[in-house]
């Protein structure tokens, strides 16, 4: 029979070892899709794990689409350790590529490469303006940030849409909803030739540095975390939880506004109304299985990105379909949260002849 | 737990690890990767030449009854007529993203140099991967960019519509026809207005109204979309989406309705009335047969009934033999060349003349068409650009 | 006129969807459990529903089939969130994402079925009344179904013992566990209760709405039914009223389209999701008024023995 005993304290242990015990999970049951699928599951592996990072260019690849990710987690880190639950982030993502793509159209051929400067901030602030009404809804009105983050999603998805397919259409284009494609000052520099790896890379990796100082170094990153898990205590230490709030929805909202801003000026280079690519919900995973902690999420965010880029590839190359990518982040997820268990409690064999009515 | 067994735990889930990785990374040097899958067997003993191994990126699934599955039909159909001198392959549901440069590019690297790209948003991804591979050749599907080794082609959608037309008009019994318009592109608004002419040919008294889903695909959405339309008081359906939903929603409310891009009969047999196919078959073959002959050159191809590529199939029982016979009239019309859609006088609804008396429309006038002609209500979304 | 009885019918019809799936999560949310997976629950329930009325004809089965995938989802998320109390909002995001992966997956043989004909049902008499006859009375049976759900919830909740245990859980299980009930035990039952009526919109999807299979055709119904069930301050009564509601101006959408009003459609699909904000923002306006209504559990571990 078993029984959860609570620890004394967490297992540091398992807190490392629970998403790898989590990860192998997931792996087992993929590789009994494959066989249920009749495929080869050692080739599905390859496809998942091996041919993401075999080459230069899928390395490079790996990094476009971890870099979003990335971004947008290192926010909701933020965010979720207050205990703001800010589940709006694709929406933050598409208003803050909507601004960012308003300025990059006001650019001309003879623009100064400074403009990619403005874009980049302007989309920053364009994810904090639509995260502040989350933040404002909640601060004034008491409404529940998951909810209206949500709602708000949608709406941002209107909003890019009737701009793509009325005002900002490109003239040229056939009256196809998009707008015309950014000038080449726009593009955010490109690390290397021969890739698409962008300096964004640069800035996730910043970020990363400078979210570990904050939650773990600062003052402010302690009273950040206290406000929000438990407000009587940060109340009794002078910590302002409205602080907090703002603080997390402004951060994360502004982190998934730059990542729209690199997307968009990056490997997309227009706005169509196929901008939302779902990084906003991914993102939460990826913060989730790396821990919260930044450089964790470093790892979740390029395990996610093999997952996305694995199922392409297991489509083209061994038949299977795209709806596996979501299953298996699903099932990580799932998994992890299960796993995590492991931190506060232990599990304990009784003797069935103990038991008395146990609930 | 002790410190000791804690230890030896962590070893073994490292060494695991470790196994893991080794299993996985070994078995990429046992087996080199396999060529395009299942779909197309290929027999390639040593004396024949290499199979020229073509693939194809689908916007959606191949299962989608509408667009997708009309183009894997197209596939199907040259594979057949070209046998063992092909590989060919397929990834569907690949975004009009950024991915899609990712998926093109992989498709290059697996040593395809024949790529099609089945939907407009692929245009700028493929126009990347064109520059940076000059000995692979790509067709963009309905774009309006080339290259020196990419070329568009698209099918002459409107013929279908304007024969469906031809039948709506004569079976309406309320005079008002519907239309669940997709995207407001000028494809599609071509196709409403060559709808309402072709109904106005058999019945001038109609009108037609459009309402816009904003998607290609969505079967819930499309659904609504028709209930409005029959709310509204349209006994005839149309549609530029690629599901059958508006075909169902006809049939469960007692209305008629058409099949678009491919036979729809099987999802709304008595609501059917007849089905605007596209056959990408004729196209797929020439542009391969083009490749394999090193005929290939850059252009925009744009095939109508004229060429195989639209056709109009399966026409109820009920629908007047004389009906019949003009839709067949149109078709054999449209295959010689002695029949055009587009000739004037032809206004606007707004009362404006855009085409003057027995003139003909050239290409360029039918891909800039972005108003309504007389009889369709309302305004083009997204307004006029002159 | 008749278009707007009609319109009128059609409100009730895309409604009904939203009714059924807020429902059930109200009765997981009075129990002080939010299960945010609702869409991917749904979109199981619409594949099992459909692949069973492929295989069998029967529509009822098809229902059962979408009741049970709901529940079996919502007894996983349940077992998870109650007896090894992982984090509610997490667990139910991970629902969600598995849900609409999964749903795809196994879909994938469906897309091109056809399901047999739908039959047209009416109330005998009352369906000829002019007006009101065929908007009120030409509706599926499940539509009336959902009007006597609403009624026995009614009742359950506030006239029951049962329901005044449920309620008294989700308020303080802590105290419901110090007068000797199995808090734990009532939770998962609310939840899969929760799950199994969630499944059912889902089936009713499939099977009846839009009869047909696409990944991710419940289009985020899950998400409005979520944020129904807080625009309805928990009360079964207001549901019902919310989801007709969000129904109608689902459809008006369209209706505005054809009758020429010139409205960008996208701020017609935006109305929804809108009107959720701002209702939202108003009832959480007062502490007061949220704490009457809402269970105080809500969303909150609980700890048998702490």
């Amino acid at each position: 029979m078993l029984k959860l005993e609570l620890r004394p304290q967490p297992s540091r242990f398992w807190s490392l070892a629970s998403p790898i015990l989590a990860l192998a999970i997931t792996v087992v049951i993929g590789v009994l899709l494959f066989v249920a699928l009749g495929k080869d599951p050692v080739r599905g592996l390859q496809v998942f794990f091996w041919e993401p990072i075999r080459s230069r260019y899928a390395l490079g690849e790996l990094m476009v689409k971890a870099t979003p990710l990335l971004v947008i987690a290192l926010g909701l880190a933020v965010c979720f350790r207050s205990n703001v639950w800010n589940i709006g982030a694709e929406g933050q993502f598409i208003i803050g590529a909507v601004v960012a793509g308003g300025v990059a159209l006001l650019a001309d051929k003879d623009s100064s490469r400074w403009i990619v400067l403005a874009i980049v901030l302007a989309g920053t602030l364009g994810g904090m303006a639509w995260a502040g009404i989350t933040a404002v809804l909640r601060d004034k009105f008491n409404a529940n940030e998951i909810l209206v983050s949500l709602m708000l999603v949608y709406v941002a998805d209107m909003v890019l849409s009737y701009l793509v397919y009325g005002p900002w259409k490109d003239p040229a284009g056939y009256n196809f909803p998009q707008t015309k494609t950014f000038e080449a000052a726009t593009q955010i520099p490109r690390l290397m030739q021969g890739s698409r790896v962008s300096i964004g890379l640069v800035i996730a990796l910043a970020g990363v540095a400078g979210l570990w100082v904050f939650l773990f170094r600062t003052r402010a990153g302690f009273a950040q975390q206290v406000g929000g898990l438990a407000p009587a205590a940060a109340r009794y230490a002078g910590f302002s939880s409205r602080r907090a709030l703002w603080i997390a929805l402004l951060a994360s909202g502004g982190a998934a506004g730059l990542a729209g801003a690199l997307e968009v000026a990056g490997p997309i280079g227009q706005l169509t109304p196929y901008v939302p690519a779902g990084y906003g919900f991914a993102a939460i995973i990826v913060a989730f299985v790396g821990r919260l902690h930044p450089v964790g999420m470093v790892f979740s965010a390029i395990l996610m990105s093999m997952f996305y880029i694995g199922g392409e590839l297991a489509q083209s190359r061994l038949g299977l379909p795209k709806s596996l990518t979501g299953v298996f982040q699903g099932l990580l997820l799932f998994t992890l949260l299960a796993c995590d268990t492991l931190m506060t409690y232990r599990i304990r064999f009784t003797p069935l002849s103990g038991l008395k009515g146990a609930r | 737990m002790t410190d000791l067994k804690k230890r030896s735990m962590f070893k073994l889930a490292a060494l695991s690890a470790l196994a893991a990785t080794a299993l996985v990374g070994c078995g990429k040097k046992e087996e080199p990767p396999p060529p395009a899958p299942a779909p197309a067997p290929v027999a390639a003993p040593a004396p024949k030449p290499e199979p020229l191994k073509i693939a194809f990126a689908y916007i959606g699934p191949v299962g989608d009854g509408g667009w997708t599955f009309a183009h894997d039909n197209g596939r199907k159909a040259m594979e057949k007529e070209l046998g063992d001198k092909v590989a060919t392959s397929f990834v569907e549901n690949v975004p009009e993203s950024a991915d899609a440069e990712r998926v093109i590019r992989d498709m290059v690297g697996q040593g395809n140099k024949l790529v099609f790209g089945t939907t407009f948003g692929y245009m700028e991804p493929m126009l990347k991967v064109a520059a940076d591979h000059k000995d692979v050749k790509f067709e963009h599907a309905t774009g309006y960019k080339t290259a020196e080794n990419l070329r568009t082609y698209d099918s002459r959608t409107y013929e279908g519509a304007y024969m469906a037309g031809v039948i709506a008009g004569a079976m309406t019994k309320t005079n008002t026809l519907g239309v669940v318009g997709s995207v407001p592109i000028p494809e599609v608004i071509r196709n409403i207005n060559s709808f309402t002419l072709g109904a106005q040919s058999v019945n001038p008294k109609i009108k037609t109204k459009v309402v816009w889903v904003n998607k290609w695909f969505d079967p819930p959405k499309e659904s609504e979309a028709a209930t409005s339309l029959i709310n509204g008081g349209a006994d005839v359906l149309m549609q530029n989406t690629d599901s059958p939903a508006v075909l169902k929603t006809a049939q469960d409310k007692g209305k008629r309705a058409f099949g678009w891009d491919s036979d729809m009969t099987a999802y709304g047999p008595k609501a059917h009335l007849g089905s605007a196919v596209i056959n990408w078959g004729p196209y797929y073959i020439k542009a391969t047969k083009d490749a394999l002959e090193g005929n290939w050159t850059t252009g925009q191809a744009w095939w109508g009934v004229k060429e195989g590529a639209i056709d109009f199939v399966s026409v109820a029982e009920d629908v007047p033999a004389d009906i019949k016979k003009k839709v067949e009239d149109v078709k054999a019309g449209l295959k010689d060349g002695s029949f055009s859609i587009w000739k004037g006088p032809i206004a606007d609804n707004t009362g404006k003349q855009v085409l003057a008396k027995d003139a003909v429309a050239d290409d360029k006038f039918l891909g800039g068409i972005n108003w309504y002609v007389k009889g369709v209500e309302g305004k083009v979304p997204g307004g006029e650009k002159k | 006129m008749e278009s707007y009885s009609l319109l009128l019918a059609a409100t009730l019809n895309a409604g009904t969807v939203l009714a059924i799936a807020a429902l059930g999560l109200l009765i997981n949310e009075k129990a002080g459990i939010v299960n945010l997976g609702a869409e991917g629950m749904m979109l199981c329930a619409a594949i099992a529903g459909f692949a069973a009325v492929v295989h069998t004809g029967s529509d009822w089965l098809g229902f059962a089939a979408g009741m049970g995938a709901g529940a079996l989802l919502a007894a996983i998320f349940g077992l998870l969130v109650i007896w090894l109390n992982t984090n509610q909002y997490a667990t139910g995001l991970a629902l969600s994402l598995f849900g609409a992966g999964f749903s795809a997956f196994a879909g994938i043989t469906y897309v091109q079925q056809v399901l047999p004909e739908r039959r047209a049902f009416s109330v005998p008499l009352l369906a000829d009344i002019p007006l009101v006859g065929p908007a009120l009375f030409r509706q599926h049976p499940m539509v009336y179904v959902t009007i006597a759900l609403v009624a026995w919830l009614i009742w359950f909740l506030y006239r029951s013992r049962a329901g005044l245990v449920l309620r008294s859980v989700g308020q303080s299980p802590e105290s419901a566990h110090a007068l000797g009930y199995p808090v734990r035990r009532i939770r998962l039952a609310a939840v899969v209760a929760g799950g199994a009526l969630c499944g059912l919109a889902g089936a009713y999807i499939s099977i009846i709405y839009t009869p047909l299979w696409v990944e991710g055709m419940v289009a985020g119904k899950g998400w409005i039914a979520l944020a129904l069930t807080t625009f309805a301050t928990w009360r079964p009564a207001r549901v019902l009223l919310g989801a007709y509601l969000f129904g109608g101006v689902t459809m008006l959408q369209f209706h505005f389209q054809g009758i020429g009003v010139e409205v960008p459609s996208q701020f017609l699909t935006m109305l929804p999701y809108l009107a959720t904000i701002v209702v939202l923002a108003l009832i959480s306006r007062n502490p007061a008024w949220i704490r009457i209504n809402m269970p105080a559990s809500l969303g909150k571990p609980f700890y048998p023995g702490s």
